[in-house]
Formats: structure tokens, sequence, C-alpha cells
């Protein structure tokens, strides 16, 4: 499907690409439905509708230089870029644009790893670098350094980051975008910007002290429509000389709270890194009666499930736990967290698993050792990145929704509850909320769960039910409290809706932003809500 | 307080909702690692395809890593489930499948994989075809 940019006749289209061409070379500008067909999203809900988005072409500039002049460019034909990085942002939009006729500004070809430094822990990257990379610089150079890398190692440290993307490590690497240090920005009109101490000329502190002085804008550019990150710096965590890993099981489902305000000890204390809750009742949801009381309308009482838990001779919950540092200080910390949680919940069990040093063997990544069942996702727990957890696609692709709630039991079995029953609207789709649904604990300081169906490209009914149920957990979620973190541009501003305190004054604010410095919407108009005047009629 | 160390309990551990989503056959035949240093697309395929698509064994116990494991649910026994064994996969199919996607595999783009980088690849997969047919008759 062929698109042009918004207000753009094909004369106009003609002369703004051979623009490009000139900034870029011929060979790093397509357009035309064969080359622009990559450009799709493969993930998308709406694949074929009149509600997918389109990009008009796309264009790979080398370096900083080059995307000033693509900037310049689209602004004197008022033509929207959307920037990417190595576009595998699947399940949030992967490449294509909020706008259609958008020219996808795409950063691929910027892949250098412009320094890494080992004594002071960090990284300086262009957004081209996939995790994959940054991990294989590290390797080759010998460097005892750990990337929090997320599920799938093609995505960019600075792509993902961006999208406020998760890793799997100790809770202040989990938080991408919290772990940056240091941005180069090309802004809307051109000029190139770099926030913190890379403001200070001769600074040598540009990834280790983020804000300089002054208003910070670094979050701007996260979910955000007003420029285009061209550097970033990453703090990364000194490779840990051991690895500890265990479980802790309780029986009674209200055991669960308990269980809960330890970790959450634990883990604000430093003690561990990411962990892995569970149900073992989970081996019972292949049962019809069990299935229905773990998806009954309003919930199972704590006693119906406690009974279905004795009478099968299993817990309610457990928590893999995972430990860094020395050896003699992640065996201090299991110790301390099992005698912690055992002498606090009667009838809790521990069990020891899986410890080496590391780097680990090829043995270890591929978790073959642990001595007990494990939800443990060995490689991305160890900043290994990888394409392994692909295997978890189903279909032609899946959307996400991940809404961020408090850190407590109560919330969890409240979002249980009240999303179980609202996507009773739609059965087809799996019982992504039940009694067993487990929190994420991906971010540091919050919980989130998942809901995330999938797509069929050859099955619009399919996809109108996942796209239906999409809007309708955003809105149910929003009555109680609970936003998404994150969303691909069909529903970001559904999401943003939600974010309404004082009548929108956030949106708002960020309206006025946008309006001042790119009224025309040359970079990402809607990315995260925000429109700019020229759109939002 | 009760610690156990060891594996003397075995506790479930939650199934992922998403769930496993391909069949797997313990009748993947072994592929013998060829290198080729002499050719680029031993690189290239190395970095861009072999991380699904590679001999190595999937993540946290799957035998396969997922686009090995789609392959071989997909043929079942017809073609190799593995790439570096196919002798029918010229630039221009590759091209067809790296171009449109496939499933769950997504479309790649010119600026991540260029039509001389597919070449370089479909000249690497040929080459190991024929290498692995070679060894495989001896």
């Amino acid at each position: 499907m062929s698109v042009l940019p918004p207000d753009l006749d094909e004369a106009g289209f003609a002369t703004f690409l051979e623009q490009l061409r000139g900034a870029v070379g011929a060979d790093w500008v397509w357009s035309g439905e064969a080359d622009m067909f990559p450009y799709r999203d493969s993930f998308s809900p709406v694949w074929n509708t009149g509600e997918e988005r389109h990009a008009s072409a796309a264009v790979a500039p080398a370096d900083v230089e080059q995307v000033s002049e693509i900037v310049r460019i689209a602004r004197r034909h008022r033509v929207p870029l959307f920037p990417i990085s190595t576009g595998k942002n699947f399940g949030y939009g992967g490449p294509s644009p909020n706008v259609n006729g958008s020219v996808v500004l795409d950063l691929k070809r910027m892949n250098r790893v412009i320094e890494i430094n080992e004594a002071r822990a960090y990284a300086l990257v262009e957004p081209g670098v996939s995790y994959f990379d940054l991990y294989r610089e590290i390797q080759e150079r010998g460097l005892k350094l750990m990337v929090d890398c997320p599920d799938p190692g093609w995505g960019s440290p600075i792509g993902n980051s961006l999208e406020r993307g998760v890793g799997y490590t100790m809770p202040h690497f989990r938080d991408h975008f919290g772990a940056h240090c240091g941005m180069e920005v090309v802004l809307p009109d051109g000029e190139v910007m770099r926030t913190g101490m890379g403001a200070l000329p001769g600074s040598d502190t540009w990834q280790e002290y983020p804000y300089g002085f002054g208003p910070d804008p670094a979050g701007l550019f996260a979910q955000g429509p007003f420029g285009v990150v061209t550097k970033m710096g990453f703090r990364l965590l000194p490779l840990p000389e051991y690895y500890r890993s265990g479980m802790i099981s309780v029986p009674r489902r209200a055991d669960f709270a308990k269980l809960v305000d330890h970790v959450n000890y634990l883990s604000d204390s430093g003690l561990i890194g990411e962990v892995e809750f569970g149900s073992p009742l989970s081996a019972l949801m292949g049962d019809p009666q069990f299935l229905a009381l773990a998806t009954k309308t309003g919930g199972p009482s704590n006693a119906e499930m406690d009974a279905a838990a004795e009478a099968a001779g299993l817990h309610s919950w457990h928590v893999e736990l995972q430990i860094f540092g020395p050896e003699a200080t992640t065996l201090a910390n299991w110790n301390y967290a099992s005698d912690r949680i055992l002498s606090d919940i009667p009838g809790a069990i521990a069990i020891a698993g899986d410890h080496f040093p590391l780097p680990a063997t090829d043995d270890q990544l591929d978790n073959q050792t642990q001595p007990y069942r494990s939800s443990i996702k060995r490689r991305r727990s160890l900043g290994v990145p990888s394409l392994g957890a692909w295997k978890i696609v189903r279909d032609d692709g899946h959307v996400g929704f991940f809404p961020v709630l408090p850190r407590t039991a109560e919330a969890v079995f409240e979002m249980q509850r009240v999303l179980g029953d609202a996507m009773k609207e739609f059965p087809t789709l799996p019982p992504f909320f039940n009694a067993l649904t487990m929190p994420l604990f991906w971010h540091t300081h919050t919980f989130q769960m998942v809901f995330a169906p999938s797509i069929k490209h050859d099955d619009p009914a399919h996809n109108a039910i996942t796209h239906a149920a999409m809007k309708k957990c955003v809105a149910v979620a929003a009555q109680h409290g609970w936003g998404d973190y994150r969303a691909a541009p069909i529903y970001q501003d559904d999401v943003s809706d939600t974010y309404g305190f004082n009548n929108h004054i956030l949106r708002r604010f960020h309206e006025q932003l946008k309006d001042a410095i790119d009224p025309d919407g040359i970079i990402a108009p809607g990315r995260g809500g925000v429109w700019p005047r020229r759109f939002r009629s | 307080m009760k610690i156990l160390r060891g594996p003397a309990i075995v506790l479930a551990a939650s199934a992922a909702l998403c769930g496993m989503a391909w069949g797997q056959s313990s009748n993947q035949p072994i592929v013998r690692n060829i290198e080729r240093p002499d050719m680029p697309g031993r690189v290239i395929f190395a970095r861009q395809c072999a991380p699904c698509h590679g001999t190595a064994p999937g993540d946290d116990g799957s035998p396969m890593l997922p686009g090995t494991a789609a392959l071989t649910a997909k043929y079942e026994g017809r073609l190799p489930g593995l790439l570096e064994l196919r002798s029918d996969l010229s630039a221009p199919v590759l091209n067809l499948f790296v171009r449109r996607g496939s499933g769950a595999m997504p479309m790649f783009r010119k600026a991540e994989l260029s039509d001389a980088d597919l070449a370089a690849i479909a000249d690497y997969l040929a080459a190991t075809a024929r290498e692995n047919a070679s060894l495989a008759g001896h």
C-alpha cells in the first residue's frame, strides 16, 4: 500500500525524496510497496484494515550530521519523521508510525559502540547498536561488565530504553531508561543538543552524572515526540563474581501478602536481583474443575483455593530468588532471605538452587542444572542476549498491555479479579487474568501484569477481538488506577487519555512544548499521545 | 525453620501464560558446523539468522532454537528444519521470506539486511548444504 505524507502531493513527495537522496545517497532512501512492506507492524491487530498505519518512505542516515540534514529537509517540506533504532519494537508497533505517510528515519546504520569504560562501568552507543552487538563487543574485549537486556537480543539499548523497556538483573539496571546516563538529540530544527554533563564542553562525566545543571529534559525523549536520539550512555553492572538462585514456597493463598513484603524488602535493600513469582497450582489448570475455580467470576475465596491446594498436596505460591555478588555474600544473602521468610510464614519451605561463578558455562546458560522446575530464563537473567524467547510468540505475533500496580498482594488479587471479570467478554482469548496470575517484578519499585493476546494476519475476526479486548483492558484498568506503561501507536491515544489528572494537564503541557518547538509535527507527531497543533484537529 | 538443600523437593513452576508455541522433534539431523571464513555470508548468517535458526539448543531446556523448531514442525521431516542443511534457499527465495516475513518471523528491512547480504547468505547456505551432504555420504 503506497501512501503520501500529509498535505503533500506526488510531485512534492518526489522532490522531497530527491533531496533525501542528496543527503544520504540513493541507496539509503526507499519508497514503494515492496521496500516499505518490512516497515509495517507485523504484530498489528489492525493488519490490513483501515486503522493500520503506513509509512510512505524510509531513509537511513549514516551519522548525526545526516540526521540533522534529514530533519531540516523534512521541516522544509512539513513531512513527519518517525525515528526507529533497530526497528524491533514488536508488540508495541514495530517500525510503523503514528501518522500515515510518515517517513521512517531508520537509524540502523548508526551502529557504533562509541565507548565502553570497564573501570567506570558505562557504555556510549548509537541507536543502531543491538544488545547482541554490545554484548559481543564486551566479550571480544574481555571486559568484566554485564549488560541488562530484554528478552529478544536484537533490540537496541537506545530504542528499548526510550520505550522504557525492562531487563532482568539488578533493580536499578532493569529500568533501562533509569539506567541511561547522558544523551545526544537532534531537535526538530536540526540542532544537536546534549543532555547532562554532555552540555559542558570538556566534561569527562557525561556517562556518570545525568543531570548537569538546570532542568533536565531527558525524560521528554522517552515515549515522546521531541527529538531524535543519536547517542546515549548507559550504566553497566560490573560482572558479578557469583550467581546463586533458590526457591521459597508458602502453603496458603493469604501467605502471598507476607511473601511479597519480604521480597520487596530484599529487593529494596539491594540483596536480590529479579525474582520470578509462581504458583505450584498452575499445574492444575488443565483440570476443568480447577480452571473454573481459578477463573470464577468475582474470584475464588482464599478458603476455596486453599482447599484445592491441600487436596493436591501443593503449596499456593513460590518465589524464585536470584542473587549476584561475591560467592560468600550470595550465600549469606540466600541464608538471610530464607531465614527471614521461613521464620515469619508457617509452613514455608526453601530450596537452594543452582549457583556458580560468572561468567557462566554453556551448560549453565542452557539452564539444565537447576534442581527444581524453574521459570527463570537463565540467559536474560545473566544479561546474555538471545532470541530463544521468540518461542513464546503464538500465531503471527501479539500485542502487549502491562498495567502498573503496587507491590502488594492486595493489589495483585484485585487486578486478578477485576481484569479477569472484564475479560470474560472475550471467551476465545486465554484467561490471562485469573486467580494464579503472577505479578512481574520488572521495574524497580512496581509490579506489572501481562495481557498479550495474539494476532493472525489471515483472521480479521480474531484480530478484532484482540483489538477490542486491548481497548477494554486499558479502560477498565484505568478505572481502578492502573495505567499501561507502554503502547503501540494504535493504542497511545487510549492510554494517554487515561492519564487525565486535572483535565489532562500533563498532556496539555506536552502539547504546549510540542507547539513551541515543533508546531508542524516533524518528529513523530502523536507519539506518547502528544500531538502538535497541526494534527490535533 | 526448615531449609532443604538440593533436589529433595520438586515444586511445579508456574506455566508461562504465553505458553510454548511449537512442537519440537527429537529427529533433528545433526548439522556439522562448517567453517567458511572465505564466505562473508557465514558471519552475516551467524549474526542475523543463527540466533533463531541456528544449530544451538534453545533456551532453558528447549531442544531447538525457535526458528529451527518452527520449521521442523512445519515440514514434518519433508525438509530439514535447519537452514544450513537446505539446498533450496536461493537468494530470491530468501528474499521472499526475509522481506515478507513468515508466521512469527517478522520482515527484515534493507537497512539491516541488504540484498547483497541475502545473496551472501544464500551462497553460504548452499555451501553448507553441499558440504553436509558430502559429509553425510561418508
